[in-house]
């Protein structure tokens, strides 16, 4: 097993997949001669050429659409979007094409794309920049939402996104590219669909994806020092949503903890807060908590910045009004 | 803009508090600064004075009352304002702790049976029979159907003093136990917020029908013997809660080891006759301890430490607790500060007036709390010598026997009567090691036997 980097793992996903089909492709702003504005895309266009491995101009509705009809008409792109700010101009393409045409064609058409790039706050990026976008991508039917939160999964689920049928998009961060883990030698893949337990507790099950499952984990960390044994799990898919993994636990600890970097109204974790108190009702003793960032564009002044989001002394206080410890 | 007056915390570990009295009436115009009431603490009777300006408009909690922490009080605002908002919320936080008594300890799994206990203790006797049978009858037969179950409900609700509006707070999986063991969720006390019942007072609940056969059955025993009397019930009250609290604490989590010697008290009681020829009020033989005490730990600062789970704090001040038993009873350790730059005239004149204010009950937190040591002296009341509970923060505590006169045999069988007195150290394990706190005690104990020592 091999220690690297989450931009490593996803570099090599591209590669393996770009080396075992030929009709994976890659295109977005600066992924070509510059290898990608985080290097995830090092080294490919020296060994595909373009265009497989193709830049675009600043238009991300005009690319995205391209990516679209491309896998509408037999090739399996990924499009990278340098931000997932930016990927706000590619609305229309994704959910009224991407997302739709395999219903609206009855089944005869298919878009076997890959949509991907950094979500969520990076650091003094301000309000425009420093968006979790995640809930208005799970919202839509048609699509399907990936997030990861380590080199492992990044390779494993990035390799099953580019071989899926279906549009998948692929959320990852910019504070985790460098975040080393340990990635197996041989070929493996992780399914879309399936969360994660990643560490066993039967006190309180606490819950997120993506960036914020560090401060989870050193929440967890922090509550056992406490006596506390918290349960820990990764979704690393939204949508679908492995559900059956989520109550198991829950029915388990009867206490559940979400953590989400996006806003509150109408995120995704409120809608696995409500999930959890329509089917687990009978076996929670405690409201669900939810820790999310504030409600408020984000700020540009640091203190502020990491004061609106998640952290671990929120998540750790709030495991602890759900065990009624204080 | 009205706004409640909240319960303080007025001792560093206070965790509830009793109005000992009002000293505004509803009406009075308040000034910050001014006088409130009265507050008793774990360990002290304190002025609570007010950081609010206006008029109080509401008394919440009356004399005699108690409040948690954080608890609403009484009102303070605007003459002849609208506060009716205020008083329903503190009318359903008030009705929900009557609920849950004064268990402020609420907590998962190992602590159900404190949950349990205080629901008993609030009903006393009978109120255990009657939390039976409901439960019996819900076993009985209608199980969870809920036509048989409101009126239970509503019933215990005015009795067991629940939420104004009739409903029973409870978590969905509180209330599906308790429907599963054919328990009336209704009578069970809760410890949650706002008096919820939750999981872990369910669970403890289960053993109090039974309890109560027992209880009825030696109380009916009682009544055909009929000759002792009835036993009597005492309440715990702050002070005494906080004693258990505390020491619990400290016997349980500190390991202690206990060294013990004998000393010759010649020494110390000669020093002692000569310095009360000189000054005008005799000085005790406590101040001396503590002199010889503070003396010991500057030599030895691993004494005079703390365990704080991750690290060991080593205290530059020598600041030396005694306990005193206080006049209307319990235990209280007045701290005299710095000991190790003080002559013991000075100590003396400081330790009289700790404990002067110490017995009335008049102590200041910052005068009994933060002890690095502690010297506990049963000497007066015979007692040849006894084992004492680490105070926390610190790390060892003194015990001290009587002085009594004993046969002492030289080399060659030659006997003597001296004065002994015998001592024995409680030591926290986890700072101070059997060879450090032999090494301590024994120091001591040379410069007790031979006072000019101290100056070596």
């Amino acid at each position: 097993m091999a220690e690297i980097a989450v931009r490593d793992a996803l570099n090599q996903a591209i590669d393996e997949e770009m080396e075992r089909d030929e009709t994976v492709c890659i295109i977005g702003e600066e992924v070509a001669e510059y290898e990608g504005a985080y290097k995830v895309t090092r080294g490919l266009l020296k060994k595909y050429g373009a265009p497989r491995v193709q830049d675009t101009p600043i238009t991300e509705n005009g690319f995205t659409g391209l990516g679209i009809g491309a896998a509408m008409v037999g090739l399996r792109p990924i499009v990278e979007w340098m931000t997932f700010n930016f990927s706000i101009q590619a609305l229309d393409q994704v959910i009224n094409n991407a997302a739709k045409m395999r219903h609206m064609s009855g089944g005869q058409l298919k878009v076997p794309i890959v949509f991907r790039g950094p979500n969520g706050p990076a650091e003094y990026l301000s309000s425009q920049h420093s968006q979790a976008l995640q809930s208005v991508y799970a919202h839509i039917p048609g699509l399907k939402v990936v997030s990861i939160s380590n080199a492992y999964d990044a390779k494993g689920l990035l390799k099953s996104a580019i071989r899926d049928d279906n549009p998948v998009v692929f959320m990852e961060a910019e504070l985790m590219y460098g975040w080393k883990g340990e990635v197996p030698d041989e070929e493996y893949l992780v399914p879309i669909g399936e969360a994660a337990v990643q560490r066993e507790g039967d006190d309180v099950t606490l819950i997120s994806f993506g960036k914020t499952m560090r401060p989870v984990h050193e929440a967890a960390e922090e509550l056992a020092n406490q006596g506390v044994n918290a349960e820990v799990i990764d979704l690393r898919t939204l949508r679908p949503l492995d559900e059956e993994t989520v109550y198991a636990s829950v029915r388990k600890t009867n206490r559940a903890v979400i953590v989400d970097e996006g806003w509150p109204i109408a995120g995704y974790g409120s809608y696995v807060g409500w999930l959890i108190g329509k089917n687990c009702f009978d076996e929670l003793d405690a409201e669900v908590e939810l820790v999310h960032s504030e409600d408020v564009p984000m700020p540009y002044n640091h203190t502020l910045e990491l004061a609106v989001q998640p952290s671990t002394e929120k998540v750790v206080a709030a495991a602890k009004r759900v065990l009624y410890m204080e | 803009m009205a706004e409640n007056v909240l319960m303080v915390a007025l001792s560093p570990t206070m965790e509830d508090g009793t109005i000992a009295g009002w000293s505004k009436k509803e009406g009075d115009s308040v000034s910050a600064g001014d006088v409130l009431c009265e507050v008793e603490t774990d360990k002290a009777t304190m002025d609570y004075e007010s950081t609010q300006e206006g008029t109080l408009l509401k008394i919440i909690k009356g004399d005699g009352s108690s409040a948690k922490v954080g608890e609403p009080i009484a009102i303070i605002g605007e003459q002849g304002e609208d506060i009716s908002d205020l008083e329903a919320e503190a009318a359903g936080g008030e009705a929900a702790g009557n609920g849950t008594g004064t268990g402020g300890e609420t907590g998962k799994g190992g602590e159900t049976g404190k949950g349990g206990e205080t629901g008993k203790g609030g009903e006393t006797g009978k109120g255990g029979e009657a939390a039976k049978e409901p439960a019996a009858e819900g076993r009985r037969g209608q199980r969870s159907s809920s036509g048989a179950k409101a009126p239970a409900s509503a019933a215990a609700a005015s009795t067991a003093g629940r939420g104004a509006s009739g409903i029973v707070k409870a978590s969905p999986l509180a209330r599906k136990i308790a429907s599963d063991r054919g328990i009336d969720i209704a009578q069970v006390p809760g410890s949650g917020p706002g008096g919820r019942v939750v999981k872990a007072d369910v669970e403890s609940f289960e053993g109090a029908p039974a309890a109560a056969a027992t209880e009825g059955a030696t109380e009916a025993r009682r009544v055909t013997a009929a000759l002792p009397g009835e036993d009597r019930t005492i309440p715990v009250n702050r002070m005494r809660a906080t004693i258990a609290k505390r020491l619990g604490e400290s016997k349980f989590r500190a390991p202690h080891f206990y060294l013990k010697l004998s000393v010759d008290m010649r020494g110390i009681l000669s020093a002692r006759t000569r310095l009360n020829k000189e000054v005008p009020e005799k000085v005790s033989l406590n101040a001396f301890m503590i002199k010889f005490a503070a003396e010991a730990l500057k030599r030895h600062p691993n004494v005079n430490s703390s365990w704080q789970g991750d690290h060991i704090i080593e205290y530059r001040s020598v600041d030396i607790g005694l306990a005193v038993e206080m006049s209307a009873g319990g235990l209280i350790t007045p701290v005299v500060r710095n000991c190790g730059n003080r002559g013991i005239v000075d100590i003396d004149a400081d330790l009289k007036e700790l404990i002067g204010k110490a017995r009335d009950g008049g102590l200041q937190p910052e005068e009994y709390s933060g002890a690095t040591f502690s010297i506990s002296n049963l000497g007066n009341f015979g007692i040849e010598e006894f084992t004492a509970i680490i105070n926390p923060p610190g790390s060892a505590i003194l015990a001290l026997g009587n002085t009594e006169k004993t046969a002492v045999f030289d080399e060659n069988d030659n006997m003597s009567v001296v004065p002994k007195m015998k001592m024995t150290l409680s030591c926290d394990h986890r700072v101070v090691d059997g060879a450090a706190g032999a090494r301590f005690l024994n120091d001591m104990k040379r410069m007790m036997e031979d006072p000019a020592r101290a100056l070596f």
